[in-house]
């Protein structure tokens, strides 16, 4: 009786090590993406530990996403850019560059209903610029959006040299209306920051544009012989791109009551880094939104942590640097491995 | 070869000179240089003074583009430079000597070129794309920075210092020496020696190279170890200007400034044949640009503007659409004058590939 | 029907209407004349094969077949209509569906996928997956793969992807199915799938249009085949009627008459150590187990048709290559040539038949490419001065008539026959022990050839140990002293080239081989 339970034994742990393989073959796209939920579990345990169980609280997940709805958009919208092998340095501008407009437009007198997509028209606007010199000019993406940097940083203090408080109800409605269930709450700027996550999960999953852009990135040469429309699916991820820049705009000037010329200083480089940690390679063609928004919450977490603690801000950025390196890393040796495949 | 560079200078030469022509007749004073106790004085000589920075780094930013590579770092680590220049000098007793400074800027060039080397790991030995390679430490730079200097502003009243941004050596501003310096040593090391050819080399066709007998993985590593030098060189001006180590503040946006200023310069992003001079003189673009908006009195937070213009009608230009298009009307604009003369037309294919 | 083809094919069926014709295609890439007047039509239910060694012209054929490529002048004529291709996607249209060699396919996204992007099942407006996972499943069924179609398609073995991106052009109503090299990664069963696929899409109506170099596999399959040489129509054959000898007579190029002027049997001594030996050489590249040795002052041919391993031959025992298994030998003293520097070092100088990707810099100058070895042997520091730099490119373009003989000028702007005189250049500046060429005279004109032969032949009187390939016989034979055989990725045989002739040669290279898994 033992020897046939011994024998059945190792088949067993060899027929899940089996299972457990075809898995990771299958989804081997899934493993960073998957790898970041992981890092942000560890993180959630480990703040858990740390602060003596005082972490996971229904506030402050509430306010996790609530804090950072502005850098879920830029997010999204950067998931689209990199995904083609392209990267959007003026997001970050942009977004300021539109709220201030829009507080502008708003202080004016004018009614949100023109301020706001004023205000997704100008992120649009300047995302298009920079879809027509990559795809037509064929100028890089790292120049031709920080051309794009340059531009929308500048408009913003044309529009204002300070800051400009909101006054509008509607505006600062998003904000402060909470919806509750429970402890939880969440405010319809997080709804609308979930909202452009599933959106454009939907059109990368389910469209032929969404899937163009995972060709264009994956090899444009020969998305091109295989007949797709590379061009206009390229700028159509800029203006996107720039679309969730004039949106986040939006988010963040109901957020903070105020259109800031200053704001968004490097936001462009954190948005990259969520996506990255959340899975994106930066090569293009693999990645999910859903990962960045993992990313965006490991990079809102970290600042949750180091807050509570009462350490420097500096270490933030620190931390974040150190911890792309390591997705980086990790990346590179994912890649080369399914690549010695073949 | 000389005749290559020759046309691709033209381009920004004759931009600079008409900027400066531009800018006389807007102002008058802009030519205007004064002699005060022994030192020139004037918005000719403020440019040359305050363009210092902007061209150490640009320097730099240059061999890495060479190599088809980029340091999006550089600002960082001129902050933390600073940091580590006015933190030694501020804890020390003696911060008025010059050998307290001395060392202090010695220290900081150091740490700058490990953080260089730090950068060049990543990008030669494991093989990191150099955007990510270098935005980490633009990322991590300045938190570490922020740390050097306890997240204070740290000033400094230190004579030798100051002197760095502010003095004068004879007649003209001792950054401006400080610049001139580092375009010769580049210069020489360059193309007195063969690293720049070998620099050329790899940047154009790696694999080539590497079947010549290239040591690639050497001449990349070097490139981003002399970007992280002159990066920290260009903090300590930074620092001594404004008497203190501002982690936030310093360097802020000077990576664009450098790649722009290389890409004005007529070296290609693509990597492989790099000019010097085309940097020195896109360098003075840039700054002769901001003083004229300046001058112009527009908010200098508006200059970006400008600069986006300049940017996109550069790349425009260096594009291959529009060189087709400049070469056609060209072709076109010569064929009305030639006219009838019996030059016999040559038909081009084109090949949609 | 053109004229130009028909007076050139013997018995061929003038009665059947074809699918579709390209007539009188030329294709210029700038100074440079690709294809020239080339005529080739595609009879619906037929396999034709295109047939030319490299650089023939075959590739650039098919890319004015499928619209990748705009001809500069000549007519592409489907179902009787002139018609322009603006792009692939015009060509998709009409029915002409290419599978090439590089896979050109998506590796990030899945194997359905790759199938069905621009054409995906729909439901309620949006990518039904399931349907596509179900198609994709029959498709694959039917070409006898069994691969889950929603796996990635980049963790598949090449040989899979390429019977996925046969499925996706069969998968979409295609009528002209062009296959460049499909068989290369296939083992014996999966070709003879392939070819009962063929055989059904042959019963169907769809005209195929076939590129090997296996020849056997061409006349297992095809029905008629077009044969091209550099750039040129030479002659479309019903394979029943053309021998394989001939065949191969046609693509290599074989001038009536010519005389092999073989080189003398030099004398070497019974026990001269080879300069460089190579033993059961395996690499990454293909090889398995070959062996080849080289003796100063003698220039060792080598001879095969594409695919038969030569340049693996050449990259193994120069250093390029990694060694997986086996040893090469330096003087009968083992070495580990770990990558080029290392064998730069020890003499031995490798220049690689892709002269555009892996030899000229073409932004540096004649003379920067020329000292470009001797520098980096140097060291960055200690530099050739200019003038000394100028000296040594002046005596290299005077020695081996380097035109246009100016030193600065862009080494990219020369043609490619002085481009190869220049990586020439480059490397005997090093002083060399050995020297591998690999296909130095591909792509040049007869005088430049002759140049090139000349030259290997003084370097051989110079006590160099040569190593020459080439796809041309005559030129292996009438420049070197020993030939070696390949075919298959193994060295059939190793002989004096006193004791080969063209014919013999030709058979030797052209015999068909053992498949083998």
């Amino acid at each position: 009786m033992t020897t046939q339970t011994s024998l059945a034994q190792p088949s067993r742990i060899a027929a899940v090590e089996a299972a457990t393989q075809k898995f990771f073959v299958r989804h081997s796209a899934m493993l960073p993406t998957l790898a970041a939920v992981v890092i942000l579990m560890l993180l959630f345990a480990g703040a858990e530990l740390l602060l003596k169980g005082d972490f996971i609280t229904p506030r402050n997940i509430s306010a996790l996403v609530l804090d950072n709805a502005y850098l879920l958009v830029l997010a999204v919208g950067m998931t689209f850019v990199i995904l083609t092998a392209g990267i959007d340095l003026s997001v970050g501008s942009v977004m300021a560059f539109t709220g201030i407009l829009g507080a502008k437009l708003l202080g004016d007198g004018l009614p949100p209903i023109v301020a706001i997509p004023a205000m997704l028209l100008g992120g649009a606007a300047i995302g298009l610029l920079i879809g027509i010199l990559v795809q037509y000019f064929h100028v890089q993406p790292f120049i031709a959006s920080l051309a794009g940097l340059f531009l929308g940083r500048g408009l913003a203090y044309v529009v204002s040299l300070s800051s400009i408080r909101v006054e509008d109800s509607a505006t600062l409605w998003l904000q402060s209306t909470r919806f509750r269930l429970g402890e939880w709450y969440i405010t319809p700027t997080g709804i609308i920051a979930l909202l452009t996550v599933a959106v454009a999960a939907f059109v990368l999953h389910y469209t032929r544009f969404g899937r163009t852009i995972y060709a264009i990135g994956g090899n444009e040469q020969s998305a091109k012989l295989m007949g797709l429309r590379v061009a206009s699916a390229t700028v159509t991820a800029y203006v996107i791109s720039g679309l969730c820049g004039g949106l986040a705009g939006l988010l963040l000037t109901a957020y903070s009551g105020a259109g800031y010329p200053r704001n968004g200083i490097g936001t462009e480089l954190d948005a990259i880094a969520a996506v990255v940690i959340g899975g994106t390679l930066l090569t293009g063609g693999r990645g999910y939104v859903v990962g960045s928004m993992v990313g965006v919450f490991v990079y809102g977490t970290i600042k949750t942590i180091i807050s509570f603690m009462g350490a420097e801000q500096s270490w933030m950025q620190i931390i974040v640097g150190a911890l792309l390196l390591l997705f980086i890393v990790v990346q590179r040796l994912i890649v080369a491995r399914s690549g010695a495949k073949s | 070869m000389k005749a290559f560079f020759h046309s691709r200078l033209v381009w920004p030469t004759g931009f600079l000179i008409l900027l400066i022509v531009v800018n006389s007749i807007a102002r008058p004073r802009f030519l205007k240089i004064t002699m005060r106790d022994g030192e020139l004085y004037g918005a000719l000589i403020d440019i040359l003074r305050q363009s210092a920075p902007l061209m150490l780094v640009a320097l730099g930013m240059t061999i890495v583009i060479a190599t088809r590579g980029i340091d999006l770092s550089v600002g960082a680590v001129m902050a933390v430079s600073g940091a580590v220049a006015l933190t030694i000098i501020a804890d020390s007793e003696t911060p008025n000597s010059v050998g307290t400074v001395l060392i202090a800027v010695l220290t900081a060039i150091l740490v700058s070129m490990v953080l260089g080397a730090w950068n060049g790991l990543l990008v030669s030995v494991f093989g990191i794309q150099p955007i990510i390679a270098t935005l980490v430490l633009m990322l991590a730079g300045r938190g570490a920075a922020l740390l050097i200097t306890d997240g204070f502003i740290t000033t400094v009243n230190s004579t030798p210092l100051a002197f760095i941004a502010s003095g004068y050596l004879s007649v003209l501003p001792f950054a401006f020496f400080i610049s001139v310096a580092a375009i010769v040593t580049v210069a020489l090391v360059e193309r007195r020696t063969a690293l720049g050819m070998l620099t050329e080399s790899v940047g154009i066709n790696p694999e080539a190279s590497r079947l010549a007998g290239v040591r690639s993985r050497g001449i990349i590593w070097g490139a981003y170890v002399a970007s992280g030098a002159l990066a920290g060189v260009a903090g300590i001006i930074y620092a001594s200007n404004i008497k203190a180590a501002d982690a936030n503040a310093a360097g802020l946006f000077i990576e664009l400034y450098a790649i722009l200023a290389v890409v004005l310069g007529g070296t290609s992003l693509m990597g492989g044949k790099f000019s010097i001079g085309g940097t020195v003189i896109g360098v003075f673009i840039i700054t002769t640009l901001e003083s004229t908006i300046l001058f112009m009195g527009i908010p200098s937070a508006q200059s970006p503007v400008f600069f986006a213009i300049v940017v996109m009608v550069v790349v425009m230009i260096q594009s291959p659409r529009v060189r087709t298009w400049l070469r056609r009307a060209k072709d076109a604009v010569v064929g009305m004058w030639v006219g009838r003369s019996s030059k016999p037309k040559q038909v081009e294919q084109e090949v949609a590939s | 029907m053109g004229g130009t083809a028909s007076s050139r094919h013997d018995g061929a069926m003038d009665n059947a209407v074809p699918l579709a014709e390209l007539r009188n295609i030329t294709v210029d890439y700038g100074p440079e004349r690709v294809l020239d007047d080339v005529s080739f039509r595609l009879i619906p239910g037929e396999v034709h094969s295109l047939m030319g060694e490299n650089g023939a012209g075959k590739s650039t054929l098919i890319k004015v077949l499928t619209g990748a490529l705009k001809p500069s002048a000549g007519a592409i004529v489907v179902d009787g209509d002139r018609v322009v291709f603006g792009s692939p996607a015009d060509a998709l249209r009409r029915g002409i569906s290419p599978v090439y060699q590089e896979i050109d396919l998506l590796p990030n996204l899945s194997v359905a996928e790759n199938i069905f992007i621009g054409r995906e099942p729909r439901k309620h407006g949006r990518i039904d997956w399931e349907q596509m996972r179900i198609r994709a499943a029959a498709q694959l069924a039917d070409l006898g793969l069994t691969v889950e179609p929603s796996t990635l398609l980049g963790a598949h073995p090449v040989a899979t992807q390429q019977l996925v991106a046969i499925a996706r052009a069969i998968s979409a109503d295609v009528r002209i199915l062009v296959l460049d090299e499909p068989t290369s990664s296939l083992d014996t069963d999966e070709v003879a799938e392939l070819f009962r696929v063929i055989k059904e899409l042959k019963q169907r109506g769809v005209a195929i249009v076939f590129i090997s170099h296996f020849l056997d596999q061409v006349y297992e399959i095809s029905d008629r085949i077009t044969v091209l040489r550099d750039g040129r129509f030479v002659g479309e054959y019903l394979t029943n009627e053309l021998l394989r000898v001939d065949l191969v007579a046609q693509m290599l190029g074989r001038e009536l008459g010519a005389t092999a002027v073989v080189r003398a049997d030099i004398d070497v001594e019974d026990e001269a150590l080879p300069v460089l030996e190579g033993d059961d050489l395996v690499t990454h590249g293909g090889l398995r187990g070959v062996s080849a040795s080289l003796m100063a002052g003698e220039v060792l041919g080598v001879a095969g048709l594409r695919g038969s391993g030569r340049t693996a031959l050449a990259r193994a025992i120069a250093g390029i290559d990694r060694l997986e298994g086996g040893e090469v030998r330096l003087g009968g003293d083992k070495v580990n040539l770990a990558n080029p520097r290392r064998a730069l070092a020890e003499g031995i100088v490798y220049s690689s038949e892709n002269r555009r990707v892996e030899g000229i810099i073409g932004e540096l100058s004649v003379a920067e490419n020329i000292t470009l070895a001797l520098q980096a042997q140097q060291g960055a520091v200690r530099r050739l001065t200019p003038a000394r730099a100028r000296e040594l490119a002046l005596s290299w373009i005077e020695a081996l008539d380097i035109r246009p003989a100016d030193p600065d000028r862009r080494a990219g702007d020369l043609s490619g026959g002085n481009q190869q005189k220049v990586m020439l250049a480059r490397l005997l500046a090093l002083a060399p022990r050995v020297v591998v060429l690999d296909e130095p005279t591909r792509g040049i004109d007869i005088g430049a050839k002759v140049e090139v032969q000349r030259l290997v032949g003084e370097l051989a009187d110079d006590g160099l140990a040569v190593m020459f390939i080439s796809a041309e016989l005559e030129e292996v034979l009438r420049s070197s002293h020993r030939v070696a055989i390949l075919r298959d990725k193994k060295v059939v045989d190793i002989l004096p080239s006193q004791a080969l002739t063209i014919d013999t040669l030709l058979a030797l290279v052209a015999r068909p081989d053992d498949v083998e898994d």
